[in-house]
């Protein structure tokens, strides 16, 4: 017998989920629904949209309205859900691949529209599903199977890459600190626009082993050691952020709201009749 | 929901998948790992604080109940 949690907004009949023993995606998943929880949304006013890959198997598992759509485009299918029907609270859960690579034209344009979706992107640096390609956020230098002498490109700050192209919400947690992430998720529910929270989560069996950094349990203290709160952030001299990456709500404005804007030029016609 | 002194700790072994996660964040050490799952070593210590249940990624361990 599951939690009252888990037994409320998953489809328990499909669990254990199929996520490798110490694979963050879990802990994620489980901190959206505690968001929605926590906000009391009901459960047929939201839509759970995904794309490919590890991350977007999480839709299958949950008991809403859910939609497991095509590599990348969990956006573009998303941008359709909330046109429809503007009263869902709709939320796109994707990876890192998915979001920024397959998706990366997606991301962007629905950042700079500002639609009402709330974007949780699991970064786990990888490829997990397909056997551990290096994606657009695998450090530099950092190895994949594609990679096998050290990635070369340069890795998406997926933060910055949202908030410059429009989002109105922008945040990042990690999965060490799964009250922080859950907060996170309902401030973006909550932000009518576009918002962005990166998930930063942990892949043990392909980066991990890849890249040596052994077990979940010792990926998760690297996380622990090397987030560091926004206010804290600020104060750190280059010297001292070398290594450290920046956690925290990052950005928080505001801009006209795509499907309102959408709404009004229908409302201008039907007016005219 | 049940108050914090109703509550106890539940694991359920079939979805644990012993990656180790809540053994390693339990501030009592209330927990370790046996034949590969999750085991309640020490329930008397445990402080109710919810680190195990938030942290794992298979939702085998859990704060509930009476």
């Amino acid at each position: 017998m599951p939690s009252q949690l888990v037994n409320e907004y998953f489809r328990t009949e499909n669990l254990p989920h199929i996520w490798c023993p110490g694979c963050g995606n879990g802990i994620v998943t489980r901190a959206i629904i505690k968001a929605i929880d926590n906000l009391n949304l009901n459960k047929d006013d939201v839509c759970i949209v995904s794309g490919i890959g590890c991350s977007s198997r999480a839709s299958g598992y949950l008991d809403f309205n859910t939609l497991h759509t095509t590599h990348g485009r969990a956006l573009a299918f998303a941008t359709g859900v909330k046109l429809a029907n503007p009263k869902l609270n709709v939320i796109v859960i994707t990876g890192d691949g998915d979001c920024s690579a397959i998706g990366g034209n997606h991301l962007i344009h629905a950042a700079r529209r500002n639609i009402d979706i709330t974007t949780v992107v699991f970064n786990n640096n990888i490829y997990g599903m397909t056997g551990g390609q290096y994606s657009p956020t695998t450090p530099t230098g950092d190895k994949g199977t594609t990679a096998p002498y050290g990635n070369i490109d340069m890795n998406f700050d997926l933060c910055n890459l949202a908030k410059a192209a429009g989002s109105t919400y922008v945040s990042r947690g990690t999965i060490f600190n799964p009250n922080m992430l859950i907060k996170q998720v309902e401030e973006g529910i909550k932000n009518k626009g576009f918002s962005f929270i990166e998930a930063i989560t942990t892949c043990p069996t392909y980066y991990g082993r890849k890249n040596k950094k052994g077990e979940a349990v010792d990926m998760m203290i690297y996380l622990k050691e090397n987030a560091v709160n926004v206010a804290a952030y600020d104060k750190l001299t280059d010297e001292q952020k070398e290594g450290k990456f920046v956690i925290g709500e990052l950005y928080k404005g505001s801009k006209p709201e795509y499907t309102e804007e959408y709404n009004k030029i229908i409302e201008s016609f039907s007016k005219e009749r | 929901m049940s108050t914090k002194t109703e509550q106890t700790l539940n694991v359920d072994k079939k979805w644990c998948k012993g990656c180790g996660i809540c053994v390693a964040f339990c501030p009592k050490d209330v927990l370790e790992i046996k034949d590969g799952k999750v085991n309640i070593k020490d329930l008397e210590a445990c402080i109710k604080c919810g680190q195990c249940e938030l942290r794992c990624p298979d939702y085998a361990i859990y704060l509930g109940g009476k």
